[in-house]
This record gives structure tokens, sequence and C-alpha cells, in this order.
């Protein structure tokens, strides 16, 4: 329990500390190997042919004329590649009567949105590939397609087996929702719309499949986040000994969750791996990223806010239908973001009444599922943009409605009216360090000298809860073969350094940094010393990997307790050099001194080199452990909660709509720190990716189910002239659960930061009648809701 | 995506490059920065047998004064109208216009010919070129032949440009002691295609105005000239009533059209807003 207690001035304490990452610079210089750059013998390359419908019948495909062209090696339709293929259904266990149709790499009767793949051609370079997709003619009839969420509910089933469109319903009811809304002074309502946006990373989704049949051994050189759960999933759904598959994530630029789930081109150019037995490669364009990569949000909600006359709340009542695509996806469903924006409703606050009403729903579009920040942002924004109607409605200042509702952070801990248990959180240190970074007092002085002139300033701020940590209760408990567990392998080289092999994996966030700064803390040498290897299920122990904000907190506790077994090791084997009691003696500086007086007694390297050259001169039996493996769960709480607050300031340019984002702040309380360099850039990461949503990012669809914006001119990601200072402040409330005490920081700027600019453009609006509770609030709907246009 | 396979050649002069398209019967692009050509070949949107590299031809290269006019070469990069004193000094709408064309990446390879040529009705300087009523000169294997602006711009992507025919310069009237230019646009984010955007340019003594043309760009299927406003306003003192008056006339000559982010109605009323700030910049000679 918190046995850690790292001073931060001690040589090789490297837990707290703002250091580089040692990957930056390699990769910087463009020497990076992703999946992209990776050239094999004999490799082919892959293109689809894609559905242009939304909803339809496949009546016909003619491969003949793409099959003769010169390079083209073949070509597979949906029969090709079912036949090797076990089909996969999106739903888990733990919820209950969720459904979604099977699924197969290629189509077999129907296509299911538009953008879905139907034909693979497999061909000696993607250009060939793609002359041969346009010889390819596939006559589809159309058939109506599902593309209003609301709709959906009532509509006829978009498929006879479904029965109707609703993937999976849910209600939570704590019991006296009712009477309280009766009881209540004050009642507040709002309808919200949450768009649909996706991840744009960096590096678009990319995979070399390379089967080897005279082994029947696979090679997946794959850009994932998750290459054990990749493992699995290529075993079972190909019928090939899971220990002869291997899945290699090289380096990844960037996931944030759209990289785990899985995609049927992926199975395919898999499946025709092992049809030809040669390698093949397959890179995603940006226009397939658009409609292939999973889609987040998509919500309409309701919610009700009871209250009493002195601004208490005393009951929450919820209604989200959100929109997930043709298919639930898969292994983890589409059902979890919907199930986590019901559960964290109201999270901050104290009041025991609680219902909602969840529904998710079909659509003729690409699958929704996990983005960074599931439901968060969602739960986020419509608690606090009540909770500002409420203070509004009753002349409360927003910070004095949230100082009278939080949950005191002496009162830990709590169960949530939704069932979460929270082991500490730090709301109103949060709150109050909030407000003083802000400068609140003299921010509302200037906004009201302003708005005298004409300029429309908004103070906006918002309260969150972060789930981090999962224990199996998130994936496993549900059927899923997702490891909430992670492994590390240490090893120690003849020259005293640390060979470093975890489960948890690198996507550009800094996991190998913090993973070496945990094992050279804990065994007490320099950093350079210790090197990390991700992302190899043949070369590192099955673990979880990285999703869900897990990295720090399970990987880096894996990482704590793997060195201290190895530190102990390495002491038992300089006790037989020096015939000394190994309790009396530590690893500093690379050197094994004397705990109490700090005398170097003989290096780490020297001691290396006895152990494994010269193990004739140690005492007889002796049998030195110089590698250690170590595997860690999570036990406890099922999850670590982290909380925070974030403020945002805007000014918005009523003629035009137009709103720029002046300043961002961040409280956060991520419980240890490792490294504050990094949990800094993955705040401001994530409060950009809140902030393009809150503004910018929008998948648009017509009526007929096609994506009308499937390109980065028409798609807009926030941009660094867009996107304000981001002031961040911490709080640390380590979690108990661990010797580490860390939680995790990577969906923290993205939980709030939609709320915050919400409220903030709301806050500039108050007086003119309107109220944005749409996203993104782009200029036309400030203008529609100002009533100018 | 990947383009299809073409042919590709860099002639040594501006006629080699002509007889090549004449050559090619017409199956060949010409190409210089390559900023909207490229992407179209790899989206497979175009698929030229034959790609003619214009990008070296000294022909086409440069800013000068010639004949009383500013010459713009077709070759001249964004980065150089930017950059240029010359075009600073004798075409000042230009040079407030260049720093909104796209990113720098962009301006580095993109041409100003080229940029008239495509006719995007959302970039810069084809509205500009209108503003500045602007001569377009034009070669073909039949010879040179000039166009103004006001007749080169005809439907969306379609010009005066006749099959094989290639702009070589771009002649601007030179600015004098009265000119008054302005130029903004309005985009959700910096360097992206403006939801509207216009520009003016003017003579003016004091507040009377002698001499009016703004074109915007963004609200039709072409750059647009609006005539009836200039007519308003010409003629008259520059008055915050006269540039009400114009902002209602622009309400009803504007036939703008909608895209998935934004209503006609929403550009029409953000054109109007754009044009009061452009003539108030204009009136008050910042």
């Amino acid at each position: 329990m918190n046995a850690f207690a790292g001073s931060i001035d001690r040589p090789s304490s490297y837990i707290g500390r703002s250091v580089s990452r040692p990957n930056a610079k390699r990769l910087l210089e463009g020497r990076g190997r992703y999946v992209t750059d990776l050239v094999l013998p004999r490799m082919l390359h892959a293109a689809f042919v894609r559905s242009p419908y939304a909803h339809g019948k496949i009546v016909s495909i003619d491969i003949e004329e793409a099959k003769a062209l010169s390079g083209v090696c073949a070509v597979f339709t949906g029969e090709d590649l079912a036949s090797i293929c076990a089909p996969w259904t999106g739903t888990l266990g733990h919820f209950s009567n969720m459904k979604s149709l099977p699924q197969v790499p290629l189509p077999l009767g129907k296509v299911m949105w538009s953008g879905q793949p139907v034909v693979l051609i497999v061909a000696d370079s993607r250009a060939i590939a793609e002359d041969a997709a346009e010889l390819v003619i596939v006559d589809i009839e159309e058939l109506p397609a599902l593309a209003d969420p609301v709709q959906a509910m009532s509509a006829a089933a978009m498929s006879q087996e479904l029965g109707d469109n609703i993937c999976f319903a849910t209600k939570l009811d704590s019991g006296g929702v009712e009477e309280a809304l009766d009881a209540a002074d004050t009642t507040v309502e709002q309808s919200f719309v949450f768009g649909r946006h996706t991840a744009v990373t960096l590096e678009p989704r990319a995979i070399v499949a390379d089967y080897d049949p005279s082994e029947n051994r696979l090679t997946a050189h794959h850009a994932t986040q998750t290459p054990y759960q990749f493992q699995d999933i290529y075993s079972r759904h190909y019928d090939i000994p899971e220990a002869n598959v291997r899945v290699i994530a090289p380096d990844i630029g960037g996931s944030f969750g759209m990289k785990l789930h899985v995609y049927h081109e992926e199975m395919a150019v898999v499946g025709a791996s092992i049809l030809l037995g040669r390698p093949i490669k397959y890179v995603a364009d940006r226009m397939e990223s658009f409609v292939s990569d999973i889609h987040a949000r998509d919500h309409r909600v309701t919610g009700r806010l009871a209250l009493d006359r002195d601004g208490r709340i005393t009951a929450m009542d919820v209604d989200d239908v959100t929109a997930i695509g043709a298919f639930s996806s898969y292994p983890r469903t589409s059902a979890v973001e919907g199930n986590q924006v019901i559960r964290l409703m109201g999270a901050p606050y104290d009041f025991s009444s609680y219902r909602a009403n969840l529904s998710v729903v079909f659509q003729n579009k690409v699958q929704t599922s996990q983005y960074r920040a599931v439901g968060h942002p969602i739960a986020c924004a419509v608690t606090e943009c009540l909770v500002d109607a409420a203070a509004r409605e009753l002349s409360l200042d927003p910070f004095e409605i949230r100082e009278r509702n939080l949950i005191p952070d002496s009162s830990y801990p709590r169960t949530s009216p939704t069932g979460y248990q929270f082991e500490k959180l730090s709301h109103q240190v949060c709150l109050a360090r909030l407000k003083s970074i802000m400068n609140y007092d003299a921010l509302r002085a200037e906004q009201a000298g302003l708005r005298q002139k004409g300029i429309l300033r908004g103070i906006g701020i918002a309260l969150f809860v972060e789930i981090t940590n999962p224990s199996p209760a998130f994936y496993g408990v549900g059927g899923a073969r997702i490891s909430a567990q992670d492994g590390a392998i240490l090893k120690l080289t003849p020259s005293g350094e640390v060979h470093c092999s975890i489960s948890v994996t690198e996507q550009g966030q800094g996991t190998e940094t913090i993973i070496g700064q945990i094992v050279a803390d804990q065994l007490g040498i320099d950093r350079e010393k210790v090197r990390v290897m991700t992302g190899d299920t043949d070369t590192t122990p099955h673990g979880g990997a990285t999703w869900a904000c897990r990295g720090a907190g399970i990987g880096g506790e894996t990482a704590l307790q793997a060195a201290r077994k190895l530190k102990a090791n390495l002491l038992a084997v300089a006790g037989l050099i020096l015939q000394a009691q190994p309790g009396e003696l530590d690893i500093r500086a690379d050197w094994i001194v004397e705990t109490v007086t700090g005398q170097q007694r003989i290096s780490l390297a020297e001691v290396a080199r006895i152990a494994f050259f010269r193990s004739d001169t140690l005492p007889p039996e002796t049998q030195a452990q110089l590698s250690v493996v170590h595997h860690y769960a999570p036990q406890g709480y099922p999850f670590a909660f982290t909380n925070g607050a974030q403020g945002c300031l805007v000014e918005v340019d009523a003629e035009t709509g137009f709103v720029k984002i002046l300043k961002h702040w961040v409280v956060e309380d991520c419980g240890r720190i490792i490294n504050p360099l990094l949990v800094d850039e993955q705040v401001r990461g994530g409060v950009v990716q809140g902030l393009g949503a809150a503004f910018f990012e929008e998948c648009l669809y017509n009526e007929e189910g096609q994506l009308t914006n499937g390109s980065l001119a028409d798609y807009l990601v926030p941009m660094a002239c867009e996107m304000p200072d981001i002031e961040i402040s911490h709080v640390e409330t380590p979690t108990r659960d661990t010797e580490l005490g860390a939680k995790g920081c990577g969906e923290a700027g993205t939980a709030a930061a939609s709320a915050a600019a919400m409220n903030a453009v709301n806050d500039a609006l108050a007086g003119h009648g309107a109220v944005l509770t749409q996203i993104p609030m782009t200029p036309t709907r400030i203008l529609k809701a100002l009533g100018t246009i | 995506m990947k383009a299809r396979a073409f042919d590709y050649m860099r002639p040594k002069c501006v006629q080699e490059a002509l007889e090549a398209f004449v050559s090619a019967d017409g199956d060949a692009s010409y190409i210089a920065g390559g900023q909207s050509l490229v992407p179209a070949l790899a989206l497979r949107l175009q698929a030229p047998g034959l790609l003619i590299d214009i990008a070296r031809l000294d022909e086409l290269r440069g800013l000068s004064i010639a004949d009383g006019h500013l010459r713009i070469g077709a070759t001249t990069r964004h980065c150089e109208i930017l950059g240029s004193d010359l075009v600073r000094e004798h075409a000042p709408l230009l040079a407030k216009a260049a720093p909104f064309v796209a990113h720098p990446a962009i301006r580095n390879k993109g041409t100003f010919g080229g940029s008239l040529a495509l006719a995007d009705p959302a970039s810069e300087f084809p509205a500009m070129t209108l503003a500045l009523d602007a001569i377009i000169e034009i070669a073909s294997v039949e010879g040179s032949r000039r166009v103004g602006a006001g007749d080169f711009f005809i439907d969306l992507y379609e010009t005066a440009l006749q099959p094989g025919e290639l702009i070589t310069a771009v002649y601007v009237s030179l600015a004098t002691a009265k000119t008054r230019t302005a130029f903004d646009e309005l985009a959700r984010r910096r360097g992206d295609y403006a939801i509207v955007g216009a520009g003016i340019d003017a003579e003016m003594q004091g507040d009377f105005v002698e001499r009016m043309r703004i074109a915007f760009l963004s609200v039709g299927s072409t750059p647009v000239r609006v005539g009836a406003v200039e007519a308003a306003l010409t003629g008259r003192q520059l008055t915050p009533q006269a540039i009400r008056q114009a902002q209602d006339v622009l309400g009803t000559e504007l036939d703008p059209v909608g895209d998935e982010h934004t209503p006609p109605e929403m550009r029409r009323h953000l054109a109007r807003v754009l044009l009061g700030r452009l003539l108030g910049r204009l009136e008050a000679n910042v």
C-alpha cells in the first residue's frame, strides 16, 4: 500500500521527473519503422472495391477482367474468405440481450454501409491493384438505408435476423427520481445532439500479413495498440494454434482507441495471405480511413436535473439514444460507450436519485466504437450543461452551484448512484485550484467590461470523473479474451544494463519512457541503461497492452514489481560476492552500496560480469537469477477513478458565429505522476481532441447514409492556429491499490474539454436568447441559435 | 490511392510544351506546382496519359513591370507573390490576399497561373484577378491571345482556356496614389477554403469613390464580381449609410450555393458582414 515513497532528489530517482522520450529523436529524424515502411520478399499489395451504397443486396460481382490484368495475383470475394474464417459477433455476455449480426471479412449477400469493402484485389503494387479495382463490376440492388438514429428505433429491422434495430438497451434506476422531480423547487431539462467524429490518426491503419504454410505460422505486422488481442483473434478465427501466430506492432503513429477493433480489411488481408502463402500489405488511405475506421459518439440525449431551493441537486434523469452503425464492433462491442455515458452522468455530484435509459441502435453507417474517453465527454457535457442551466435559473455563479453539490473530498470511499465505486477523489481541491489558476474573478470583471463594448466573451467550467486501470470487470467478465493483467520480463545484460520487454504498448504517448523510468528508479540504475521493448507477442509476455488508460497504472505497476524482484535477485548475488547481508545492500547509481552509509562496494556491471562469466567464483550451488518475469493484475477496486476540472475562455463574434478559443485550463488528478511532461502533453492532446469535437469535427451523412465530408479538406480537425494555450495544474491522490499509486491521464483532457467549451459559448451568448446544446458548435449553428439566419 | 500510370515529359520551351499536348491528342495535362493536379491524379479524378511539366520554363517565370502593367509569369509561385516588393507596391490587393492562400507548403509549390487555370471558385487569386480586372495571356500552337479576367471564368472549373492552351502571364494595371484595397475572408480554420471571401480594389479621393471593383470567392460556381454593388457605391461618398445600402444590394445580387457545412443563407449573411467590414476599412483607409 504505497510503500513506494520516491524522493525525487536521490540518484536514479526518475518517478516524478520530466525526462525526455528516448525514442523521440529517432522518430524526429525519420528513422521510425512503421508498418508502411516494411518491405518483405515476395510481398503483394491489397486494394478493395467498396460499396457505393449504404444498404443493398449484392446481385452479382464480375471479377474476370480484373483477374486478367497483368500484375494481379488474386481477386477475392465474400465466399473465398468466409470458407476459411470463422465469423465474429460483437456482443459481450455482461450486456444482457445485446445483439449484432455475425460478420465476415467480405460480405456474402448484402452491403451494410457505404464504403464497406466488397472485393479484395491482391497485386504486385497498390497502383495495379487499384487499376484492377476499376475493372470489377459489382451490381448492387439498393435498399432503403437507416440513416436517422431516432427513426431507427421504430423503423423496420435492417435485417430480418435482428427483429428490430436495437442493438442493446438498458435502464438504471436508483429509485426516488419521480418523487424528487415532483418535489423539486427547480428542474432544468435540455436535449443534446453529439455528432459523429473519428480518430484521424497521423498513421492510418496498416497491416502486412505474412503466412508461412510450411509451419502453419502467421506473422502479422500490424499497426495496432493491442497485439495480444489480435494474436488471439487471428488464431481463433483462422484456426491457427495461438503459439503459431505472431503479431508485431512496430512504431505506431497514434491510435486513440481506433486501432484496437477488428476491421474487415485486416481480416481479409490475413485470409488472403493464408490462401496465397505470401506476405500482403494493406495501408488504408485517408479516404478509406474515413469510411472504415470506427467513428465515435453520435448521441441524442435528453437530461433533466431536479434541484431544491438551495441549488442542491436532488435527482437526475437521462435518456440516451446512440447510433452505432450496421454492426456492433468486435471484440469490445459498440455498447461500452453508451453504458459509460449513463454510468458517468452526474458523477462529481452528491445526490442519490438517478434514472437512465440507454438505447443503442443500428444504422447503415460505419461502426462506432471505443475512441479516446469512451462515453466521458457525453456524460460530462450533459451533466455540466444542465448544472450551468440550473445556475442560470437560480442566478448562482457556476463555481458556487458546483461547490454546493460536489461530493466532499472527505467523504470517500463512495459508491455512485450508478454503481461506480470511488476510492478517493479530489473535486473540491480541483475546483478551488481551477478558480485560482483561471484568476476567475478578474476574468469575470474583464468580461463585463468588454460586454459594454459589444465584445462577447464567455467563461465555462466543467468537472469530470475518468475511468482508468480497468480490471477484468471491463471485458473479461463479459467473455472477451482481453487481458486485464500485464507481464514484464527484465533481463540483466553482462554489462550491467537492463532489458525490459513488457506487454503495454507505445503509440507515441511515451509508454516506453515511463516504463524505463520506473525500472531505472526501482533498480537504482541510470535510465540510459534500461532498454524497453514493446509490441511483439513473441518476445513480450501476454498482456492487456494499451487502452482505456491502463499503461501507467497497470503496466507501470507490473514494471515496478518486476524491477523489485530483479533487484532482490541482484542484491542476493552481490551479497554472496561481498559476503554481506543482501538486506544491508542497495543499488544506487549503478553501484551496489551499503544502504546505511551509501558507500560504494561493487559496480552492478562487475556483479553481472562475475555472475555471467565467473560463476565458478561464487559459492557452490549458487544459481544467480539474472532475468525475472512478473505479471500483475489489478486487484481491489474494479476501476481507479480519477477526476479533475477544466475551464475555457472564448470570444464569440455574434455577427459571424465564429468562436475564438482564447484559453483553456485543466486541473487534474491522476494519482502518482511518473513523468509530468508526458502527463501534461497527454492532457493537452486530449483537450485538443475535445475542442475538436466541440467546434470542428463531425462526420456528416445525408439521408441516403452517404458520408459527405470524408476528406481532410472537408472534415475539420483542430489545427494549432485555432488552439489556445492550455494551462495545466495537478493534484495527486495516489490509488492505494498499487505500490506505484498511478492512475490514468490519457482521457482526462478529452473528457471535459467539450463540456467546458459549450458552457463558455453559452455563457457568452447569455442574454441573447441562444443556448447551444449540439456539438460541434459551428458558426452556422451559432447563428441559427441566435436567430440571425 | 495511387495515380494511374502516366508518361511524363519536361519540355525546354513553351512551344515544345504546346506541341506535346497536340501530339498527345489531348490526353495530356500541363503540370506546374501540382498542388491541385497531383491530389486529383491520386484520387483518380483525372488520369491523363501524359504530364507536361512546365514548372522550369523560364519564359513563364517572374514578376516584372512591362507596358505599364505588372506582369506575373504564369509559374510565379504563391510564396513569390507574398514576398514581392513589386506586388506590394503595384498590386497591393494581391499582396493582401496572398497570406490567405492555403498553407506555406502549398504556397511554396503552387503557381499563380495554375490557380487561375483551375479556376476554383473558392481560391483567392482567381477572384482577385477579377477584382483587378487583369488581363490573361494565353498561348497555343496557333499563337498568343489575351482575355480579360471578366471573360475568363465561365463556370465551375471551366474557363476560356481551350484544350492545349496554356496561360503564360497575367497583366495587372499598376496601383495609383488613389488606390485603396481591402481583402478578408471567413474560414473555419486558417488556410482552409473560406466560407466566403472578398477583395476590393478602389480608387478614392478622400471618402469619394471614383471607381470600385469587388470580387467574392466561395459564393458561386465561379469567382463573382458584384456589379450592382459596385454601381451603388461608385460616384458617391463612402458613408456608413452607403455601406448599409451596399450590403442590402449584395443581399439581392448574390445567389450563393450551400454545402454540407454552410447553407446558402449563411453564406449570403456572411458575405454581407464581410462586405460591410471591408468597406469600413476602405472608409477608414486602413
